[in-house]
């Protein structure tokens, strides 16, 4: 038997006991208070089923007579007499007296407690009306008590051997089933130490060297810290602007306490992410059950800590994850082992510290989403089109399960597809600020994946200015800072297509201007002409980007406050603060901004490259790609062996030939495809006409000589971009007909064209007027 | 159509408000405002009052009443809600009335506009017609605009940047 157990056991019932004392007086000041008695009640209880559990016979036995009158008390089979409240506070005492035993020697010692027993059993029968039975004639009526009491509850006395209901019902793992509200017990100064007499004065100081305090109150405490930062930094300022010496030796002092007293606060708030996930054994265990599955459920860094007010908000979250997981992920057993998994599923929660924030996974061993069906159902449900569907990778096509309506759940479990759905998962753990994916390999498993912030309240964050305003930056999220000043400003931001980057030691940095972005600027500000350029290089969801501000001012602890409701639309902020000066500023919501700006799509999936580059660990051939600009501007490449010339028709140089476009070239017919009119298109209804029209010169036409064996064909796009050797990292699913993969290259998402099926569907469109001969001329 | 009552009064331009005075934390002189970008116009930004933040909605705008107006000359009208207070901007602050109920008269059908939405009906004064005012719908409406559908849309649209990015990065 764990010590840690029946310490935190020790500390929970001398409060317990206390608050019996109370109600029990209240009670009989108005004993038809049905909450009070239903309260009592369940406090006796969970004293009961622990004592049972830990092998307190004793305690229990004393325990469960009490528990017996009190059930009958709350069903009204008996009112509540003074004698029954005597008999039940000396219940209380006796409790009270043997856990002084167990906490002093570690048992109940030599006690009798016959009597109280008698007495209260006696009550229970409803014989009150014998009036006081005397010490002399309690043992009289004794024989006669088990006998009456058979039939309405299990016989009282000694019964050491005889496992309650209760205590057998809890699981193992489970040791206090019914502590629902268990606060962390403070295992720093009372951790056995190992020698005898340093622990039984641990023992003795257990139920004093922990409290209970009012989460409402470390609420006060923790905002009244909030505001002795702001006044801190207020002062700090100050005093760094006056330099008088007297003002600044306190204020450093000030500032030091104010930093130690902000981490002690905080402390008390924290709590192991143990606490919640104490209960996802029995979770697990009863969806299991109910599902006819058999799981097994794992889980590391029990002790990882977390803010109290965001281990409240992961708890349904991740509830609903693992209810999830063991409801849809695993499978039945029949079907496990067919597959050749064991038939028992294992579900494996786990947490850890990573870069300020704790990550948080639950992942099953189950049959993994489908990204299809997901795909399919999302089109079904109008969530998206097709064509972006079509466009989808695997990845963001598993995510979709966090759209808001969303649940593939095919028929309506007692515990999935109520509606309460994965978006309400996503938007609780963006609500704090954590983000949520999921990954899923078919057949192997799903692993849903948590970033959650540490705490909610103090933050460092870096200030900048923009339009005039300041606004707050999480320092979570920055990586780094860039200044350019005289001719880099100039230089050193160059343009892709109209997309402003910059090179940061050799690598593309999509940079995003917060002026634009806010919209706080004059749209005509020349970026060219700023003298020195901020650069703010962020990191959003794994991958950077620079935000190009005005100015860069100081780093700060600020105090986060939420938006009113009015403002919590704005995904590009994440909260308020005020400033030193008193004056509020805004808190900036990297992923927000990332998102709106559009960085952020790009910039996932180059993180999806990455990783299956890494996961792949065989990097792609090297090849020298023409990149293009395709129909709709899209990113387009095909491999140069193939490309014969690039060239430009005059428009006036087109010519039909049956229903194709031709036209002379080098002495041959070049049949010309045009790709915006091969392609199945984004935005529906627009004709190649169209992209004639919008071209840069309408009166040319900008092709690609393709040659493939004797084939030969015009290809005609928009524009021409490079032509890049580049080590294809990684390849995703094509996101439409046509096109061989998806790949990143300069830093954005290009297409790779698959010609093959192109010419085929070139040639089958028009075949019964053209034939292949002719192609070949 | 509200009990009986005490209001606060004020003005916005020509006309006259009034909203129930229990809902009425304080009234305080003009704050420095900072502006929130990408907010729906009729909140003109933040106050810090005393270490709490507010969202400050400038009445004039949200009563459809022309354009607002400059925040250095506006007067905070601190009104609590069931979420954290918000402030109304208005251009002055009258009396607290005590009003007869007989005297209050829903609004005419022909009023338009977004001050149709928010009046709960008028007062008939002496010399002339206070507005009663509905706290909540002016806030919540504030609430329903344009960024918050954008929210809702939030996750589907992340998806659909896919595309959206190569059309919008054309200069």
């Amino acid at each position: 038997m764990s010590d840690d157990i029946v310490r935190e056991f020790l500390v929970e019932s001398s409060e317990n006991l206390d608050l019996l004392d109370r109600e029990l007086i209240n009670l009989e000041k108005d004993p038809g208070n049905r909450s009070t008695l239903a309260s009592i009640f369940r406090t006796i209880h969970t004293i009961k089923g622990t004592c049972g559990f830990l092998g307190f016979t004793k305690l229990e036995s004393v325990a469960h007579v009490g528990e017996n009158l009190l059930s009958k008390l709350r069903d009204g089979e008996l009112a509540l007499n003074p004698e029954m409240t005597t008999a039940l506070l000396a219940m209380v005492d006796a409790i009270r007296q043997m856990l002084a035993s167990v906490e002093a020697v570690g048992n109940e010692g030599e006690r009798n407690d016959q009597e109280l027993i008698q007495t209260l059993t006696r009550l229970l029968q409803g014989t009150a009306a014998a009036a006081k039975a005397d010490a002399a004639a309690a043992p009289a009526v004794a024989p006669v008590v088990p006998a009456l009491a058979a039939s309405v509850a299990p016989p009282p006395v000694e019964l050491p051997a005889t496992p309650l209901p209760v205590a057998e019902a809890a699981p193992k793992m489970e040791p206090k089933p019914d502590y629902a509200d268990h606060a962390a017990a403070d295992h720093g100064p009372a951790a056995p130490a190992g020698e005898s007499a340093a622990q039984s004065q641990s023992r003795t100081a257990a139920s004093e060297s922990s409290i209970r305090v009012d989460v409402t109150l470390l609420d006060k405490l923790m905002n009244l810290v909030g505001e002795l930062v702001l006044a801190r930094n207020q002062i700090l300022q100050f005093s760094n602007a006056t330099e008088d010496a007297g003002l600044l030796a306190p204020s450093q002092r000030l500032n030091l306490i104010t930093t130690e007293l902000q981490e002690g606060v905080m402390k008390t708030r924290m709590q192991p992410i143990g606490n919640i996930w104490s209960k996802f054994p029995r979770t697990v265990r009863d969806v299991a059950t109910m599902c006819g599955k058999q799981v097994r459920i794992e889980m590391e860094g029990k002790e990882t800590e977390l803010d109290k007010t965001i281990v409240e908000a992961i708890k349904d979250p991740l509830t609903h994850i693992v209810r999830n997981s063991v409801d849809h992920g695993i499978e039945k057993p029949e079907r496990r082992v067919a597959v050749g998994k064991p038939s028992e599923g294992r579900l494996l929660l786990r947490a850890y510290h990573e870069g300020g924030q704790v990550i948080i996974e639950i992942s099953d061993d189950g049959g993994g989403l489908d990204a299809d069906k997901i795909r399919r159902k999302a089109v079904e449900k109008g969530l998206i089109t097709p064509e972006q569907a079509a466009r989808m990778g695997e990845r963001e096509g598993v995510n979709l399960i966090f759209l808001p309506g969303f649940s593939t759940a095919e028929k309506v479990t007692n515990v999935s597809g109520r509606g309460v759905g994965m978006d309400v998962v996503k938007t609780n753990i963006e609500k704090i600020g954590g983000t949520v994916d999921v990954q899923s390999k078919a057949g192997t498993g799903t692993t849903v994946r948590m970033k959650i912030p540490l705490t909610l309240a103090i933050i460092p964050a870096l200030i900048v200015t923009s339009g005039g305003d300041r606004y707050a930056i999480p320092q979570i999220s920055l990586l780094e800072l860039v200044r350019l000043d005289g001719e880099d400003a100039q230089t050193g931001i160059e343009l892709i297509q109209g997309v402003p980057v910059h090179r940061l030691r050799g690598r593309l940095l999509p940079l995003v201007y917060l002026n634009r972005e806010l919209k706080v600027d004059s749209e005509g500000a020349d970026l060219a002409k700023l003298p020195a350029v901020n650069i703010v290089v962020l990191q959003a969801d794994e991958r950077p980007f620079g935000l190009v501000v005005d100015e860069i001012n100081d780093t700060e602890e600020i105090v986060v406050k939420p938006l009113g409701k009015q403002l919590k639309g704005l995904k590009t902020f994440a909260g308020s603060t005020i400033m030193g000066d008193g004056r509020v500023a805004l808190i900036l919501d990297v992923l927000g901004l990332a998102q709106t700006s559009g960085v952020v799509n790009e910039v996932r999936a180059r993180a999806l490259a990455e990783k299956e580059a890494e996961a792949s660990a065989v990097t792609g051939e090297r090849q020298t790609l023409l990149l293009f600009a395709g129909p709709d501007d899209s990113h387009m490449a095909l491999p140069l062996d193939h490309v014969g010339r690039l060239e430009v028709f005059p428009i006036a140089s087109v010519e039909r030939a049956g229903l194709r476009e031709v036209v002379q070239y080098r002495g041959e017919i070049l049949p010309l495809m045009f790709l915006s009119e091969m392609l199945p298109e984004r935005r529906a209804h627009v004709r190649h006409a169209a992209s004639l029209a919008k071209n840069a010169h309408p009166d040319r036409l900008q092709g690609i000589v393709y040659a493939d064996g004797g084939n030969r064909v015009g290809v005609i796009i928009e524009r021409i971009l490079d032509i890049v050797e580049e080590t294809i990292q990684a390849k995703s699913p094509p996101g439409r007909f046509g096109v061989l993969y998806t790949t990143v290259v300069q830093g954005r998402v290009t297409e790779l064209l698959d010609m093959g099926t192109l010419l085929r569907a070139f040639e089958r469109n028009r075949s019964p007027n053209i034939s292949a001969e002719r192609v070949e001329v | 159509m509200p009990s009986d009552k005490q209001l606060c009064t004020f003005y916005v331009g020509e006309s006259y408000f009034g909203i129930p005075v229990d809902q009425v934390q304080e009234v305080v002189r003009p704050q420095p405002i900072t502006p929130v970008p990408l907010a729906p116009k009729v909140i003109r930004g933040l106050i810090n009052l005393r270490g709490q933040i507010l969202t400050a909605i400038d009445l004039r705008n949200r009563l459809g009443l022309g354009e607002p107006g400059d925040p250095a000359n506006l007067i905070n009208i601190v009104v609590r809600t069931t979420d954290s207070p918000v402030s109304f901007l208005v251009d002055e602050i009258g009396e607290v009335l005590d009003l007869d109920q007989k005297t209050f008269e829903s609004p005419p059908e022909t009023l338009q506009g977004d001050m149709r939405e928010l009046i709960c009906g008028a007062y008939k004064l002496r010399d002339r017609l206070l507005l009663a005012l509905s706290t909540e719908r002016t806030i919540s409406l504030a609430d329903s605009s344009a960024p918050t559908r954008e929210r809702d849309l939030g996750a589907a649209t992340r998806f659909n940047q896919n595309g959206g990015t190569a059309e919008r990065r054309i200069p």
